[in-house]
C-alpha cells in the first residue's frame, strides 16, 4: 500500500489507483485476502500435523513416497489429526445436504436441537437481565446488593457448574430442552443486566430534569425516556448475549452425554476419534453463531430506522 | 451591597393594580455542600416577580442566575429562606405544571418527531389525540416549524431545534415560562431573530417570562424588569424597570432609551466586580 501511494506521489497526474488498493478499499477484498491466508495455513497445518503417522505407514510397509503424494494422503485420511477444509466441507455436505432433517445423522436436525435451547435461553435470559437491570435502576437497595451477586455468577466456570445444573434439575424431573436453556440463561442474563442498566441510565441530566418539570410518574420516565434510551444499548447486549446463549446449549449438552445437538456430535466424535466430524460441528456451531448474531443485527437495524436515529450522515 | 433588592410588595401591588405576583423569594439562600467545601450558590435572595413580567436574570457565569430559576422549578432546594410560586411552595406549583422550562439545550427526545416532541408533555397530561395535534400545530406554527413535524431533531439545525423545545414548553400552556440562557448556544442573527419571536409572543400571550442569560442587549431588548446578579455568592445587587415601548423592533437597540439602560446594567455588573480574583 505504501509503495503504491509513493507512486502516486511521483506522478501526481491523472493515474488510476492500482487493482490491488481497488479491491482492497472495499468489503469483499480483504474478508476474502484473510479466508485465503487462513485456508493456507490449514492446508499447511494438515500436512505438517498428518504426516508423521503416514510416514510411519510409509515406512513399515516399505513403500516409496513423494511429497506430493504425503500431502494427497495427509488430505484424505479416514481419521486424520487435523482434517483438510475440503474433507470438513465434504462432511458437512454430506450431513446438511445428503440427509433427511429428521435422520438423526443430519447435521439441521442436531442444530435445530441447540437452536431451540439456544432460543429458549435467550428469551429466558434477556428477561431475566432486563428485570434485574429495571429493579438495580429503580430500586437503590437492589442495586447496592444484586450487583455484586449478578458480577461474582459471572465468575464462576460454567464448566464446572452446568453438570451441577443439570443433575439437580433432573432430580426435579427436569430433563432435555429446560436444563440446557437454563444454562443458556445463565450465560445471556449477565451482558443484558450490564447493558440495560448503563442505557437505562444513559439520559442526560436535562432530558431528566424534563420528565421532572411535568411531574410525571415513575413509569411514564421508563416508558417515554429509559426505556427508548436503552435500546440501542441493549441491542449491542443483545448480540453478545446470543453467542454465549449458543455456547451454553452447547456446553449443556456435554456433561448428559446428550443424544441430540451439536454438543452431543462434538462429544460422540471424540470418543471414536472421528476429527472431521468434531471439526464439521465445530464450523456449524460458528455458522449458527454467526447467522445469530446476524439476525440481531438485522432486528437492530430495523428498530433504530424506525426510531429515526440516523445510521450515515450528520444534519442535513 | 446587600440586597439592594427589589421594592416592598404591597407597593407593587398597588402601583399594579389587578396583577398578583407569580414569584416572591424571601432571604432566599442556597448552599451547595462539595468535596472542596461548601458552595454560597444564592445569598439572601429578596426577590418579586409579577403576573405578566419578562424578567431578566444577568450575571457573569457562576452568578447563581441558573440556581435561583431551578429553585423557582423545583429542580433544587433553598437551604435557607422562602420562597413561593402561585403563592403556593415550588413543589405544589411544579405538580400543578405551573411553569414550562426551556433549557439551555433543546433537550428533545432523538427518537420522537418534532410534532411528538412537542407532544410529550400532552401525552404526559393526557390530553386527546386530537388534541395533541392540534397544539402541536398551533405552536409549531407559532415558532415558524410548519411542515418541519415530521423530521428527526437531528435533521434540524440548532435554532430550529430549540425552537421546537420553546413550542414543547408552550403546548401545554402555562402560565409561567422559565427559559435558562435558550439562545446561548445559537450565532448572532438567529439570536435576534429568535429574540423579536419571543417578544412578539410575550405580547401576544402575556405570559409571564423569566430569562437567564449573560447578554446585555438581550436583556434589555426583551425585558420588563432586570435583575442583576454577582457572584460568590450570587446574589441580586440591583432592580431595573425596564419598559421599552411595545412593538418595539430590533431597532430599538439604536434608541437613547436602551443605551441608558444599557449602561446601567453594565455599571451593575461592574459594581459586582466579580473579576478582582
Amino acid at each position: 500500500m505504501t509503495t503504491e501511494v509513493a507512486d502516486a506521489a511521483d506522478v501526481p497526474a491523472v493515474q488510476r489507483p492500482g487493482v490491488v488498493s481497488r479491491l482492497m478499499s472495499g468489503k469483499a477484498g480483504p474478508v476474502g485476502l484473510m479466508l485465503l491466508l487462513i485456508l493456507v495455513i490449514w492446508y499447511a497445518g494438515a500436512v505438517y500435523l498428518n504426516a508423521p503417522r503416514l510416514i510411519d505407514g510409509y515406512e513399515r510397509s516399505d513403500t516409496e513416497w513423494t511429497f506430493s503424494q504425503l500431502t494427497d494422503d495427509a488430505w484424505a485420511m479416514e481419521r486424520p489429526i487435523l482434517p483438510a477444509p475440503h474433507q470438513v466441507l465434504v462432511e458437512l455436505n454430506k450431513t446438511i445436504f445428503g440427509k433427511k432433517i429428521t435422520s438423526k445423522r443430519s447435521l439441521i436436525y442436531h442444530s435445530w436441537v441447540t437452536i431451540s435451547s439456544t432460543l429458549l435461553g435467550f428469551v429466558l435470559g434477556t428477561s431475566l437481565g432486563m428485570l434485574l437491570a429495571v429493579g438495580i435502576v429503580h430500586v437503590k437497595a437492589l442495586d447496592k446488593s444484586l450487583m455484586p451477586w449478578v458480577i461474582a455468577s459471572q465468575t464462576i466456570p460454567i464448566l464446572a457448574i452446568a453438570p451441577m445444573i443439570i443433575v439437580v434439575l433432573g432430580a426435579i424431573g427436569l430433563t432435555g430442552l429446560v436444563p440446557k436453556s437454563i444454562i443458556s440463561m445463565y450465560l445471556c442474563f449477565f451482558p443484558v443486566t450490564i447493558g440495560m442498566v448503563k442505557g437505562l441510565r444513559s439520559p442526560d441530566p436535562l432530558q431528566l430534569d424534563l420528565m421532572r418539570t411535568y411531574s410525571s410518574s415513575t413509569s411514564q420516565v421508563f416508558w417515554k425516556l429509559r426505556w427508548p434510551s436503552s435500546v440501542p444499548f441493549l441491542f449491542a447486549s443483545l448480540k453478545v448475549a446470543i453467542a454465549i446463549s449458543l455456547v451454553g446449549a452447547i456446553v449443556g449438552e456435554l456433561p448428559t452425554g446428550a443424544q441430540a445437538g451439536i454438543g452431543a456430535r462434538l462429544l460422540v466424535g471424540s470418543y471414536y476419534g472421528q476429527t472431521i466430524q468434531i471439526w464439521s460441528a465445530l464450523v456449524m456451531a460458528s455458522i449458527l453463531a454467526g447467522l445469530l448474531v446476524a439476525l440481531v443485527g438485522v432486528a437492530e437495524k430495523f428498530v433504530l430506522r424506525r426510531m429515526g436515529v440516523a445510521q450515515t450522515g450528520g444534519a442535513g | 451591597m446587600q440586597n439592594v433588592a427589589v421594592k416592598a410588595v404591597p407597593t407593587a401591588a398597588v402601583e399594579r393594580g389587578s396583577k398578583s405576583s407569580v414569584v416572591e423569594t424571601d432571604k432566599l439562600s442556597l448552599t451547595f455542600q462539595t468535596a472542596d467545601g461548601p458552595v454560597y450558590a444564592l445569598s439572601n435572595v429578596n426577590l418579586t416577580i409579577e403576573q405578566g413580567d419578562f424578567v431578566s436574570f444577568i450575571g457573569p457565569s457562576g452568578c447563581g442566575k441558573t440556581t435561583l430559576m431551578r429553585v423557582i422549578a423545583d429542580l433544587e432546594q433553598p437551604t435557607e429562606g422562602s420562597i413561593t410560586v402561585n403563592k403556593v411552595s415550588p413543589r405544589e406549583a411544579r405538580l400543578d405544571r405551573a411553569y414550562g422550562y426551556v433549557f439551555q439545550a433543546p433537550a428533545l427526545y432523538p427518537w420522537r418527531q418534532v410534532d411528538r416532541n412537542v407532544t410529550l408533555p400532552l401525552e404526559i397530561m393526557g390530553l386527546s389525540k386530537a388534541e395533541q395535534q392540534e397544539r402541536a400545530a398551533r405552536y409549531l406554527e407559532m415558532v415558524n416549524l410548519t411542515g418541519f413535524e415530521k423530521k428527526y431533531p437531528w435533521q434540524l439545525s440548532g435554532g430550529m431545534q430549540q425552537r421546537v423545545s420553546i413550542a414543547r414548553a408552550l403546548s401545554f400552556e402555562p402560565d409561567l415560562l422559565l427559559m435558562d440562557e435558550p439562545f446561548g448556544a445559537l450565532d448572532e442573527i438567529t439570536r435576534d431573530h429568535l429574540n423579536e419571536q419571543l417578544l412578539r409572543l410575550w405580547e401576544k400571550t402575556q405570559k409571564t417570562v423569566v430569562f437567564v442569560t449573560h447578554s446585555i442587549p438581550e436583556a434589555v431588548f426583551l425585558s420588563s424588569k432586570i435583575v442583576v446578579m454577582s457572584p460568590r455568592p450570587g446574589r441580586i445587587i440591583d432592580v431595573i424597570d425596564c419598559n421599552l415601548p411595545p412593538d418595539r423592533t430590533l431597532d430599538a437597540r439604536e434608541t437613547p432609551e436602551f443605551l441608558e439602560i444599557a449602561h446601567r446594567v453594565r455599571e451593575g455588573l461592574r459594581a459586582g466586580h466579580s473579576y478582582d480574583d
